[in-house]
Parts: structure tokens; sequence; C-alpha cells
């Protein structure tokens, strides 16, 4: 079966252009805006959506997600009701891939065996779980894989090539390439040393791998995206969802959807630029 | 729970770092080889006769171990009933059982390779033996301290600074030891080439809860040689405050065979478990995951941790050390709650009966004492770790009894 998320990419390749990842929290400023917020992306150009879980403590994460993950809590978001959110985007758009992205805790206390069927039936078609290592694959990894889920696993600058087979065992779906040691939204990462990085994971892998933590402009976008099969944005959208709730701020769907749209410009010149 | 007792308590963990279904690796990737580098290191160490050497050493002449086992005459006779002896780590250099845990792990580091050391402290007394471990070994040293904290423990803070550690106040989140932790784990992820994340309690990924109980059962090796000298027996019961539940394993571990000990770990019951303002993850959470392990938690029903609350900022931490997760399930050790007030009048008879203040979290231990002495025989004999020293305490103490220092 193909997935959501490999046709994605399979059709990416043809057009022979990154995808532009794009992640928000669900839930931030408030439920329904941030609803709105994600039926825009596919059409401001975001090829695959992360839709973030908030947590109480994101060990992996900036200032800036950390604050995103806060608002959605104020504003009463759940687990349960990011999975509504998907249902709700799923009823507008069959194909553009949906990834939850954050903390095995919410997860494991909502019920892994439910939370699968809950996730598969929402229409979520990848996970990202940042504190579950492959040494604790038995704990969602394996029964998300079993259920027909896309697990994408978190490769970094210290998964050296002894570890790199272990991580990328139970991968699927793309590997996603974390760019910088430390957390989101920090260092800008340093291009060179990326497209080194993502040449090595290749060598191990067909997987596609997407970069992110560190990516804020078109140009970065568009100079990582030369050697990678995708680019992640996070913390500029949430920062600009901050900003919006600033008085005068241009309104959240509009500031994230104008980054958004520059973005998708820039990995649609990157590989035009490579020659 | 319903499960097969196991043949030993003492034998955990197992590879996976697991006790039961407590414990493990929940860490990002980026430190997973440093996790599992760090127990490579930790395997080799334990049985190494030179390092053991060199940790028992420091123990002794800049510790001040064995720690003494004191019999409290006075307060057994004002008690009346079970003879009640302290395990007296609050003599330790630096004041608390802190010390046993540091000293440890930065010969660890040392053998690493590390360059750098961080770490996190609640009430300020780990951040204080981090940063005199530092001092003493000429390593720099990051403390994450909770900005809320750094408030109330304002002496503890000036004393790592004159350590010459850098003390960094967290306001992310609300500004406690959970936070300093996280954002500890944050320094930790950026700086992993450089840096060792020295945890103060037997709580984290594996395999700090069972190195940081390995440093620790000093504590309960000492005081079952010291019992055995003293009374030619062992003790009927034995009784320590969990925060995180380092001092308490250190005393637990070396008797969990021996089935006729009770034992008992005293929570922080703050203003009382009906409310949300207490501390007792055992008695009153729910397994979930934290902090690279899983253990119970304070938590709400969407998996999101509560902050807790205790009149002693050490044992401010809504979750707890895997393995006593799992000491609780299996039912060889009872937690039970003690509330700010019984610490309060606790630590005011200590301070009364033996000329001894005593910091505010094994004043929680004391209370349950106080509790259950009178009921047992004059015969029986009761073990408390005194694992710290009131002095970081008596300006939180005079507020609460109405007094102007």
């Amino acid at each position: 079966m193909t997935t959501r998320i490999e046709a994605r990419f399979a059709r990416l390749k043809e057009e022979a252009r990154p995808a532009l990842v794009t992640f928000v929290m669900a839930g931030d400023p408030d439920h329904e805006t941030a609803l709105k917020i994600v039926q825009a992306l596919p059409g401001a150009g975001a090829d695959l959506i992360e839709l973030g879980m908030p947590f109480s403590d994101p060990m992996a994460d900036g200032p800036a997600i950390q604050k995103a993950g806060l608002r959605a809590l104020k504003a009463g978001e759940s687990l349960k009701k990011t999975l509504s959110l998907v249902r709700a985007f799923r009823e507008g758009d069959g194909e553009t891939p949906i990834i939850l992205m954050g903390y095995f805790n919410p997860i494991y206390i909502y019920g892994v065996d439910a939370f699968v069927a809950d996730a598969l039936a929402a229409g979520v078609d990848g996970l990202i779980v940042v504190d579950l290592p492959p040494e604790m694959d038995d704990e969602l990894c394996l029964p998300a894989l079993d259920a027909g889920l896309n697990f994408i696993r978190l490769a970094t600058p210290t998964t050296d090539d002894k570890r790199l087979p272990a991580v990328l065992k139970n991968t699927s779906g793309f590997v996603y390439y974390v760019s910088i040691t430390g957390i989101t939204g920090a260092a800008a990462p340093d291009a060179g040393k990326v497209a080194s990085a993502v040449k090595r994971i290749k060598r191990h892998t067909d997987l596609p791998v997407c970069v992110g933590f560190g990516v804020r402009s078109a140009e970065q976008a568009a100079e990582i995206g030369r050697g990678a099969d995708g680019v992640v944005v996070g913390s500029a959208l949430v920062s600009a969802i901050e900003a919006s709730l600033q008085p005068g701020g241009t309104p959240a769907v509009e500031a994230v959807t104008d980054i958004v749209a520059r973005l998708a410009e820039g990995v649609r010149t990157s590989r035009l630029a490579k020659a | 729970m319903n499960q097969q007792l196991p043949n030993s308590f003492r034998a955990g963990p197992d590879e996976e770092g697991r006790f039961g279904i407590f414990g493990g690796r929940f860490v990002a990737e980026t430190l997973m080889p440093l996790i599992l580098d760090l127990q490579e290191h930790w395997n080799t160490a334990r049985s190494d006769p030179a390092f053991k050497a060199e940790l028992d050493g420091l123990n002794k002449h800049y510790t001040g171990r064995p720690s003494p086992l004191y019999f409290a005459e006075r307060l057994t006779e004002e008690l009346g009933g079970a003879k009640i002896y302290f395990k007296r780590d609050e003599l330790n250099h630096t004041g608390s059982h802190k010390i046993n845990n540091c000293l440890g792990q930065i010969l660890l580091a040392r053998k690493m390779g590390k360059t750098r050391i961080i770490a996190e402290t609640g009430a300020g007394q780990h951040g204080v033996a981090t940063a005199t471990v530092c001092a003493r070994f000429g390593l720099p040293c990051v403390v994450y301290m909770g900005a809320t904290d750094v408030e109330r423990q304002a002496p503890n803070v000036f004393r790592m600074k004159l350590l010459g550690a850098e003390v960094r106040p967290v306001t992310a989140g609300h500004g406690t030891l959970k936070d300093a932790m996280n954002e500890a784990l944050r320094d930790w992820v950026t700086n992993v080439d450089s840096t060792y994340y020295l945890i103060g309690t037997a709580a984290g990924p594996h395999p700090y809860p069972e190195l940081v109980r390995e440093f620790q059962s000093v504590i309960g090796k000492e005081a079952r040689e010291q019992m055995l000298e003293a009374e030619g027996r062992l003790p009927d019961m034995l009784v320590a405050a969990v925060g995180g539940g380092s001092n308490a394993i250190g005393l637990f571990h070396p008797f969990l065979d021996d089935k006729d000990v009770a034992i008992v770990g005293v929570e922080a019951g703050g203003k009382g478990l009906d409310g949300e303002e207490h501390c007792a993850s055992l008695t009153a959470g729910s397994p979930g995951v934290l902090h690279g392990n899983r253990t119970y938690l304070l938590q709400d029903g969407d998996g999101q941790i509560k902050e807790g609350h205790s009149i002693s900022a050490g044992l401010d931490y809504p979750g707890i050390g895997p393995e006593h997760s799992w000491l609780k399930d299996s039912g060889r050790v009872e937690y039970v709650p003690i509330m700010d007030t019984e610490a309060l009048a606790a630590f005011q008879m200590l301070t009364r009966t033996e000329g001894i203040i005593p910091a505010l979290e094994p004043a929680h231990a004391l209370a349950e004492v106080i509790k259950r002495a009178p009921k047992m025989g004059r015969d029986q004999i009761i073990v408390m770790n005194l694992c710290g020293r009131g002095d970081k305490d008596v300006h939180t103490v005079a507020k609460h009894l109405g007094m102007e220092l």
C-alpha cells in the first residue's frame, strides 16, 4: 500500500524539487484558528504538514515552540482535540500528508492502541515522537507500523555511521535530519555540513531525507533543499503566530501563509540554482 | 499489583534499564549515543578497583564518611516506643547526601573526557554539591534553577556563585525544578560533545537511576554494618524522605532482600492530597513518561504534567525515581504522604530534643517516625536517614512560624 507520504514524495521527485514541510502547533493560538491555519497551508505551498501535539514539558524545543505549546494548552487543546482537528482537515483535503509530532506521554496516557486506531481513522499519516529512540521501539513504533502509520525518525549529527542502521531500521515515510545538536529554532545550520550529512544518510537508505531545526528564510530553504528531499520549517511559523497576537499584528492565518508562500518559492528555485 | 514476586529485589534494572515496567531510555536521538557511551564507562568503572579506591578516598577524606549512626536517646524516650537511630548524612561536607552522588559522577565525567558540567537544582543542595565537586576538580559548572527557587533559596544561590558556578534562573514553564530539568536537557542536547549532565537524583534515562543508586548506597551499606555493630541485629524499620528518591534508595537498597526489615518512603503531602498542592506522585499519581523514564507522575487526564507543591523545595518534583515506582508496585516498600504542617512540627521537635536542626526533607521522614515509633515495642528499632541539615531552611521555617529574621 502506498501511503500519502510516499505518494507525495513520488510526485515531488517528478517535479524535481524538494518538499516544503511546515510545522505548526495544534491548538495554537486556539483550536479554531489552528484549524484554519492548517487548512490554508497546502494552498500557500506546503507539501507536508507536521502538526505539533502540545506537551507541558517539551524538552527538545526552543522558546518559540515551547510558547506555542503553552498557548495551545492554555486554550484547552488536548490530544483528542488534535485528532479531531486532523479529521476536520481531511474532510477538505485527501492528499496532503499529516504527521503528528510531539512527546510520548500524552500518547501513553491516551493508550497506545486506541491512539494508533484513532489517528489512522482521523487521517493521520505519520508520527514523530521525539523521546522514543529505536531502543524504545516496542512502545509505539512497532504498533504504529503494524497498523499502517509511517514512523518518522530523527537522525542527528551525533548519529554516526555505526548507529545509523539501528535508527533507520524501523523508519518509514522519510528521515528527519536534525541539522544541529540543539533545540528547535536555535542556531542556523551550516549548509555545507548539512549537505554532507544528508549524503551520508542517503548512503544508508532510499528513504527521502528532510532537514529541519533552524531553517527560517526562503534563501536557507533553497540552499538546504539543493541536497535534501525536503526542508522543515517550524519556529519561524509559530513565531509569526505569536506576533499575530500583538496589538496591530497581522491576523494569524495570513501571517503564516505569507511566510509559507515565500518559503515555497524558495524550495521551487532550489534545484534551479544548482546549475 | 498482581505480579509474581521476584527472587531478589536488588537485581534491577535489566539491560534496557527497566525496573519492571518502569525506567527505560526515553530521550531524544541526539542524546542516545552519549547515554550509551555513559553506560559503557559506567560498566567499566563499577568493576574497576582503581575507580572504587579513588571514590572511597574522596568519600573518607573529602566528605567525611562514614557518617555516624546515632542513637537518638531523648527523642526515643519522648516518643516512648521503638529505638530511633539516625543515619547522619547531614554531617557530610556540603550538608547533605547529595555529595555522595556528585563525587561518583564527576569521576565518571572525567573518565569520559568531558570538560563542562551542568546540573539542575531545586532547593539548591544538589547545585551546591555539584558546584563543590566542580571547584574541587577545576571544571566549569552551570546550574539550572527555577526562577521561583532562585528567589526562595538565596543563600544556596550565593554559595554556588562563591564556588565558581554560574546559576541560570529558568523562567520557562513555571520556573520550578521540573522546568530546570527541561532546561538542563536543552543545554545538554546543544552541547553534547563537551558536556556532562550531572543529574541529582535517582531518576532520568538509564543508566542514571542505577548509577546514582550505587553512589548513594554507601549510606545503606554503612548503616547495615553500623547497626550490626551497635545492636547485633538488623533494624525493624527503615524510614526516608522521597523527592526524586536518591537518599531513600541509597538507604533502602542494601536492605531490600532482608524481608524482616519494613521499609517506608515518605512523600511530600504538601497542603493535602485532596487538592493540587502536594508532591505525592506515588500515592496520588499514575505511571507516565517524563525526563527519560517511565515512572509515577503527577499528571492530568491528557498526560500533561502538573506542578507539585511542598514546603520543602527539595521534594518539589512531580515525578520519582523509577526504582521507587517498581518497589511500590511490587509491595516491597510502603510509601506514605506527610503534610507541610507535620514536617514543620517534626523539624521543631528534633531541634528541641536532640539539638539537631534537620532539613525540611528529612523532617518529613521524621514526622512519619513520630507517628510510628510510639506504636512499636521498646525492643524494636527504626533507622531514619537524616539526609540533610536545616541551615538552608531556617528562613522558610521562620516565615511559617510568623517570625521576622
